[in-house]
C-alpha cells in the first residue's frame, strides 16, 4: 500500500419537525417553488427568529444518543456571507459554544473482516437550512426558498477514517442511528442527509510521512457517490503528488465538486474574497441552558440503538458480528422481525439463518419490505418450533416455509395437504430397516463377512429407509437404530 | 491603528459596497477618524469582564413546533426586484 | 371643530366618548393641518388620506353600534417609517426600500389596531434609523416645528415633529442610541425609550437588534402612558420580549412615587454641555427638591466610554442586519452592474449586482456604519473592537446597577444642546455622533429612558430633561416625571407655527 487515505466527514441532516426552525411554515420536500415560506423564512425586514423547541430537543436527543457531551450553556451566532439562497445573508448557526461536543459513531464489521471500531465526532450543532438555486435560462438563476429555515443538524467527525469502506460504513451507521431515533429520515436523494468529505493522503516517503493538501469534496448526493468520489480523489491526489510533490504545507485547502456523470471531482471556483464569516452572537435569539434533568429526560426517551442491538445479538444470542450486523443494518423492521422469532423460539442461530437465507432472500427478490412479507414472525416461529420438536425435519421445514411464502396458507394447512410430519415411531422405523435388509441380502452379506466398512453400508441402508418412509423418518432415530442393527450383524 | 485605502477597499468588498475612487478616499479618512475615536475602548482593563451581547439576559425562549400558514407565492414574490412566475431571479450563479 | 393645537389623546378620547366630535372629524382636522404644514416640515413620507378616513369611520360605526372599543378608539397615531404596516409603503427613509410593502403588520401595529387607533401616515426618519437629525433621509430632511432652519432630532425626527406640530396627538418612534429621547427633547415633547424587551420588536426594521426599542411620543405623560400600555407586553414573535406583567401606566400615573430618591449624573455635566441646557436641568432639580425629593450627585464612571462602545456594537449589528438588502429577494436592484474597473472585472456578475445595488440604495451614513461594523467584526479585529466593546457595555450596565442601589431615578440633560441648524454637523460624522452621548448608555444597559420638556432657551428652543430608571421600572419612571410635569407647564407649550 503506497498511501493511507485520511477522511473526515461533515454531515448535514434535516430534522423531522412540522414547522421551520424559527417560524411556522411547513417543512415538506418536493413542493413547487416558493409556496412554503413566511415573512421570517424570507428574511423580510423586521422579522425575528424564535427557536423551535422540537428542533432543539431532536438535536439534543441525537447528541445524547451519539454519546456527545452536552453543553450546559449554548447560544446562537450569525455566520455572515452573501449568497442568494440565504435571504438574510447570514446563517443562524453555532460558533464557539455549540450545544454539544465529542461523541462517536461505530463502524459496523464487514464480511471481509474490515470495519469495526469507532470514529470520534468533533461536534454537533444546530443551524438553519438555506434555500435552493437552480441555474435557469437567460443568464439567470432561480431562487426557491421553500427549504430556507428548515432545522439542520451539522455533524462533524474527526479526520480519523482510514478507508473508503469505513467512510461509507460510518455514514450508513449514522443514517441507521438517526432513523432509529426518529430525528431525520436521512434521504440523500431528497437532501435530508447531505455529506461533504475532507480528504488527503498520508504517503510514506524517504522514511518520513508526507501529507497531501486537504481537499473538501462537495455535492455527494448518494452513498455510491461518496464511495466513488473518495476512491477517485485518493487516486487523483496520489497522481498529483507524484507530479507536483505539493504537500499540506504548500497549498490551502481546496474545494472540489463531485460530478457523478463524469465520475470525477472538479475544482470549484474559489470565492473572490477569502471567507471571513464575521461570526457574532445572534442578538435576536436568547441562549439556552440545559440542566442534567433535561438531559436525563432526553436519555430516557431513547430506545435501544443499533450498536446496542448488535452487541445484544452477539453477547446474548451468540450470533457472529457479521450476522448480528446483517440483522441490524437493514433497519428496525428486520431486527424487530428477528427479535420476535428469536424470542418465540429461543433458537437464535436457527432464526438468524432462516431469516437471512429464506426471508431476506425472498424479500429482496420480490423487492418488498418485511412489513409486506407474507410470513409473519409468529408463523415463522411456529414453524421453527415444529422443527425443534421434530414434527418436521429441517428440509421439510424449508419446503413448508417455501409454500407458506407462495400460497400464504397456514402451516397446518400446508402440512396436512403435503402429508408432512416426521416418523419418530421406533416400531415403524425398525420395520422399515428390516424391510431394507430383506431387500438387500448383498449388503447384509458384505457386512457379516466384513467385506465392506459398516458406515459405508449404513449410508446406503439409511438412504433406503428414508426413501421407503417418504423422507419422513426422523434421521437421528434412523441412524441410532441402524447402528444397533448393523452392530448385531457385523457381530 | 491606521486603515489604509486598500484595507478600506477590502472591507468594502466584504460589505458588498461598490466604491468610486473618490468614495474610497472619503471613507478612508472618516473611518480612521471614527476608529481612532472608538480605540479609546482599549484604555480599559476588561480582564474577567463578561461580554454583554444581548439587550436582556433571559434564557430558554422557545416556540412550539406548530405548523402555520405559508404566504401565498404571489405575496412572497411581491417585492422581488426580478422574478418569473414562481421564483426570484438573480444573475446566474457560476459553480 | 376642536382646536387641535390644544389637543391631547386623552382630551380627544373624552370628546369622542361624549359624542362632541367624531373620529372622522378628528382625522379630517389632522389631515387638513398636514395639507397645510407638511410641505414645509416634511414630516410624513407616506400619507393616504382615504385609508386614514376609512379607519376613522370604522371606529365611529363601532361606537354608534355600541360595540366594545379599544383604549385608543379614534385617536390618530403617526408611525415612524421603520415599522412594518401590511400592504403599505414601509421604506425606512431609504432609496433601498422605495416601494417596499411588507406582507405583515409589526406587532405594535397589530396592537394599535386592536386598540382601535387610527394609523395616520408614515413619518420621516434618518435612513434605517441611523442619525440624529433626520437629514439622512432619501426624502430630504424634516424641519423642527420650533424653527424650520433647525433639525427635529433623529432618527425619529418625523414622529417627534408630527406631535410637536400637532399633526397627530401621538406617534411611535424607535430608539437605538437616543432616537426617541433626543428628538423629543429638541421638539419640546415627551419621548420614552422603554426597557429592552418591554415592547415587541417584531416588525421593527432592525438597525442594531440588541439596542433597538419602540416607544411613544406625546405632549404629556398621560398620553405617553396610554400609548405605552397599548404597545407593551410579551410577544411570542419576539424571543427577546420579556414576560413581565404590564402595569396600568395610565391609571397609576398620578400616584406619587413611594420613594423619590433622585440621582444627578455627574458625568452628564462635563464640557460640551450648553449652559442654557445645564441651567434648565438645574432648575428641574430645584423643582424636585421643592416637591420633597432627595437629590444627590451620582457617578456613572464609564459614561465617557458609552459612545465608543456604541459606535462599535451598533455598526457591527447593523452591518449584519442590513446585509439582506442586496437586490435579490426585495429592495433596490441596480440596472447597470457592469464592471467599471479592472478589479471589478474579476468579480462575478452576481457580486457586482449586489455591490452596485447596495451602493445605489444606501446613503452615506448607512454605508459608513456598515463599513465600520464590517471592519469591527472582521478577522483579526473582532476581539480588539467588538468583544472589547461588549465588555465595556457590561461595565456600563454595572455602573447603572450600582447607582440604582442608591437612587430610584437618575436625571440629567437629554442632549448637550438644543436643536442645531440643518447641515451644521452633516460634514462631521463624529460631531453628529456626540449629540447622543447622554442617551446612548441607557440603550447599552437596556434600561428605560424618558425625555420630558423642561424649558426653553433664550432663542425659544425646547430643552429636554432625561430620566432613567432600572429595567422594567417604567411605572415609577412615569410617576416620578409626573411630579415635575404637575409642577410646571412646559408640556403645554406649542411651537409658533403659522
Ligand atoms: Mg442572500
Ligand atoms: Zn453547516
Amino acid at each position: 500500500m503506497e498511501y493511507t487515505i485520511v477522511i473526515g466527514l461533515e454531515v448535514h441532516v434535516q430534522l423531522l419537525t412540522e414547522s421551520k426552525m424559527f417560524s411556522a411554515c411547513g417543512t415538506e420536500f418536493g413542493l413547487p417553488p416558493n409556496v412554503q415560506t413566511d415573512p421570517v423564512s424570507l428574511g423580510m425586514p423586521g422579522t425575528l427568529p424564535v427557536m423551535n423547541r422540537k428542533a432543539f430537543e431532536l438535536a439534543l436527543k441525537t447528541a445524547v444518543a451519539l454519546g456527545a457531551e452536552i453543553a450546559p450553556f449554548t447560544k446562537w451566532d450569525r455566520k455572515n456571507y452573501y449568497y442568494p439562497d440565504l435571504p438574510k445573508n447570514y446563517q443562524i448557526s453555532q460558533y464557539d459554544l455549540p450545544f454539544s461536543r465529542g461523541g462517536s459513531l461505530s463502524i459496523p464489521a464487514r464480511k471481509d473482516g474490515g470495519g469495526g471500531g469507532q470514529v470520534t465526532l468533533t461536534r454537533v450543532h444546530l443551524e438553519e437550512d438555506t434555500g435552493k438555486l437552480t441555474h435557469g435560462s437567460g443568464g439567470f438563476s432561480e431562487v426557491d426558498l421553500n427549504r430556507a429555515g428548515i432545522p439542520l443538524l451539522e455533524i462533524v467527525t474527526e479526520p480519523e477514517i482510514r478507508s473508503v469502506a469505513d467512510a461509507k460504513g460510518c455514514l450508513e451507521e449514522l443514517r441507521l442511528t438517526l432513523r432509529s431515533l426518529g430525528v431525520s429520515d436521512c434521504e440523500m436523494q431528497e437532501g435530508s442527509l447531505r455529506c461533504d468529505a475532507n480528504v488527503n493522503l498520508h504517503i510514506p516517503h524517504e522514511g518520513k510521512m508526507i501529507a497531501t493538501p486537504i481537499v473538501e469534496i462537495k455535492n455527494l448526493n448518494s452513498f455510491r457517490a461518496v464511495e466513488r468520489a473518495l476512491q477517485y480523489e485518493a487516486e487523483r491526489q496520489y497522481e498529483a503528488w507524484k507530479k507536483d510533490g505539493l504537500t499540506i504545507h504548500d497549498a490551502f485547502k481546496e474545494t472540489r465538486g463531485w460530478s457523478d456523470p463524469e465520475g470525477i471531482t472538479k475544482p470549484q471556483r474559489q470565492k473572490e474574497t477569502a471567507a471571513d464569516y464575521r461570526y457574532f452572537p445572534e442578538p435576536d435569539l436568547v441562549p439556552v441552558v440545559v440542566d442534567q434533568e433535561w438531559i436525563d429526560r432526553v436519555r430516557s426517551s431513547i430506545g435501544e440503538l443499533p450498536t446496542q442491538r448488535r452487541a445484544r445479538f452477539e453477547s446474548d444470542h451468540g450470533l457472529s458480528p457479521y450476522d448480528a450486523n446483517v440483522l441490524v443494518e437493514q433497519g428496525e423492521e428486520v431486527a424487530d422481525y428477528y427479535d420476535a422469532v428469536a424470542k418465540a423460539t429461543g433458537e437464535y442461530k436457527l432464526a438468524s439463518n432462516w431469516i437471512q437465507q429464506d426471508v431476506l432472500r425472498v424479500a429482496k427478490e420480490r423487492k418488498i419490505s418485511l412489513a409486506e412479507f407474507p410470513v409473519r414472525p409468529d408463523a415463522l416461529a411456529d414453524l421453527i418450533n415444529r422443527v425443534k420438536s421434530k414434527q418436521l425435519n429441517t428440509n421439510q421445514g424449508r419446503e413448508v416455509l417455501g409454500k407458506m411464502i407462495e400460497s400464504g396458507e397456514s402451516i397446518d394447512a400446508i402440512v396436512t395437504a403435503g402429508g408432512y410430519g416426521m416418523v419418530s415411531d421406533r416400531g415403524a422405523i425398525l420395520e422399515a430397516i428390516e424391510a431394507a435388509l430383506a431387500a438387500n441380502p448383498k449388503a447384509v452379506e458384505d457386512l457379516s463377512n466384513g467385506k465392506k466398512r459398516p458406515d459405508a453400508v449404513k449410508g446406503f441402508l439409511r438412504g433406503q429407509v428414508m426413501k421407503s418412509t417418504g423422507g419422513k423418518a426422523d434421521p437421528a432415530l434412523v441412524g441410532e437404530l441402524l447402528d444397533a442393527r448393523i452392530a448385531e450383524i457385523s457381530g | 491603528m491606521d486603515l489604509s485605502r486598500d484595507d478600506v477597499a477590502k472591507v468594502a468588498i466584504l460589505a458588498r459596497l461598490r466604491m468610486e475612487p473618490s468614495d474610497l478616499d472619503l471613507f478612508t479618512g472618516q473611518l480612521n477618524q471614527i476608529v481612532g475615536f472608538v480605540a479609546q475602548l482599549q484604555e480599559l482593563d476588561t480582564t474577567n469582564v463578561e461580554p454583554l451581547a444581548h439587550g436582556v439576559e433571559v434564557r430558554n425562549v422557545f416556540r412550539e413546533d406548530v405548523r402555520g400558514e405559508s404566504l401565498p407565492r404571489e405575496a412572497a414574490l411581491a417585492n422581488a426586484p426580478r422574478r418569473n412566475a414562481e421564483s426570484f431571479l438573480v444573475p446566474v450563479v457560476l459553480e | 371643530m376642536t382646536d387641535l393645537t390644544r389637543a391631547t389623546a386623552a382630551s380627544l378620547l373624552s370628546l369622542m366618548q361624549t359624542k362632541q366630535v367624531s373620529a372622522e372629524e378628528i382625522a379630517r382636522g389632522y389631515l387638513e393641518r398636514a395639507e397645510k404644514l407638511n410641505p414645509g416640515l416634511n414630516v410624513f413620507v407616506h400619507l393616504d388620506a382615504e385609508r386614514v378616513l376609512d379607519q376613522a369611520r370604522v371606529v365611529d360605526k363601532k361606537r354608534q353600534s355600541g360595540g366594545p372599543l379599544g383604549a385608543l378608539a379614534g385617536v390618530p397615531v403617526a408611525i415612524k417609517d421603520v415599522l412594518c404596516v401590511q400592504g403599505e409603503p414601509t421604506t425606512c427613509g431609504s432609496r433601498m426600500l422605495r416601494g417596499f410593502k411588507p406582507p405583515y403588520d409589526a406587532t405594535v401595529i397589530t396592537r394599535l389596531r386592536q386598540a382601535d387607533a387610527v394609523l395616520i401616515g408614515k413619518t420621516n426618519m434618518d435612513e434605517f434609523a441611523m442619525g440624529s437629525s433626520t437629514e439622512n433621509s432619501a426624502y430630504g430632511p424634516t424641519r423642527n416645528p420650533w424653527d424650520p432652519e433647525r433639525i427635529p432630532g433623529g432618527s425619529s425626527g418625523g414622529s417627534a415633529a408630527a406631535v410637536a406640530a400637532d399633526l397627530a396627538p401621538l406617534s411611535l418612534g424607535s430608539d437605538t442610541g437616543g432616537s426617541i429621547r433626543q428628538p423629543a427633547a429638541v421638539c419640546g415633547i415627551v419621548g420614552l425609550k422603554p426597557t429592552y424587551g418591554r415592547v415587541s420588536r417584531y416588525g421593527l426594521i432592525a438597525f442594531a437588534s440588541s439596542l433597538d426599542q419602540i416607544g411613544p411620543f406625546s405632549h404629556d405623560l398621560a398620553d405617553a402612558a396610554l400609548l405605552m400600555e397599548a404597545i407593551s407586553g410579551r410577544d411570542p414573535m419576539d424571543a427577546t420580549s420579556v414576560d413581565t406583567p404590564v402595569p396600568a401606566y395610565s391609571t397609576t400615573l398620578d400616584t406619587p412615587p413611594k420613594s423619590l430618591r433622585i440621582g444627578l449624573v455627574r458625568e452628564f455635566f462635563g464640557e460640551g454641555l450648553d449652559p442654557e441646557v445645564a441651567a434648565s436641568v438645574r432648575e428641574a432639580v430645584r423643582v424636585y427638591e421643592a416637591a420633597g425629593a432627595t437629590v444627590k450627585d451620582v457617578s456613572l464612571p464609564h459614561s465617557r466610554y458609552g459612545a465608543p462602545a456604541y459606535y462599535v456594537v451598533a455598526p457591527a449589528e447593523c452591518s449584519s442586519n442590513l446585509a439582506r438588502y442586496d437586490g435579490t429577494i426585495f429592495g433596490h436592484r441596480a440596472e447597470d452592474f457592469s464592471a467599471k474597473s479592472p478589479e471589478e472585472e474579476g468579480l462575478p456578475p452576481l457580486v457586482r449586482m449586489m455591490m452596485a445595488s447596495r451602493s445605489e440604495g444606501f446613503g452615506a451614513e448607512v454605508k459608513r456604519r456598515i463599513m465600520l461594523g464590517t471592519f469591527a467584526l472582521s478577522a483579526g479585529y473582532a476581539d480588539q473592537y467588538y468583544t472589547q466593546a461588549l465588555k465595556v457595555r457590561r461595565l456600563i450596565r454595572n455602573d447603572f446597577d450600582a447607582a440604582f442601589q442608591e437612587v430610584d431615578v437618575l436625571i440629567g440633560p437629554t442632549t448637550p444642546t438644543a436643536a442645531f441648524k440643518l447641515g451644521e454637523k452633516s460634514a462631521d460624522p463624529l460631531a453628529m455622533y456626540l449629540s447622543d452621548i447622554y442617551t446612548i448608555t441607557t440603550n447599552l444597559a437596556g434600561i428605560p429612558g424618558l425625555s420630558i420638556p423642561c424649558g426653553l432657551t433664550s432663542t425659544g428652543l425646547p430643552v429636554g430633561l432625561q430620566l432613567m430608571a432600572p429595567a422594567f421600572a417604567e411605572e415609577n419612571l412615569l410617576q416620578t416625571a409626573r411630579v415635575f410635569e404637575r409642577a410646571t407647564d412646559w408640556h403645554t407649550r406649542r411651537p409658533p407655527l403659522a
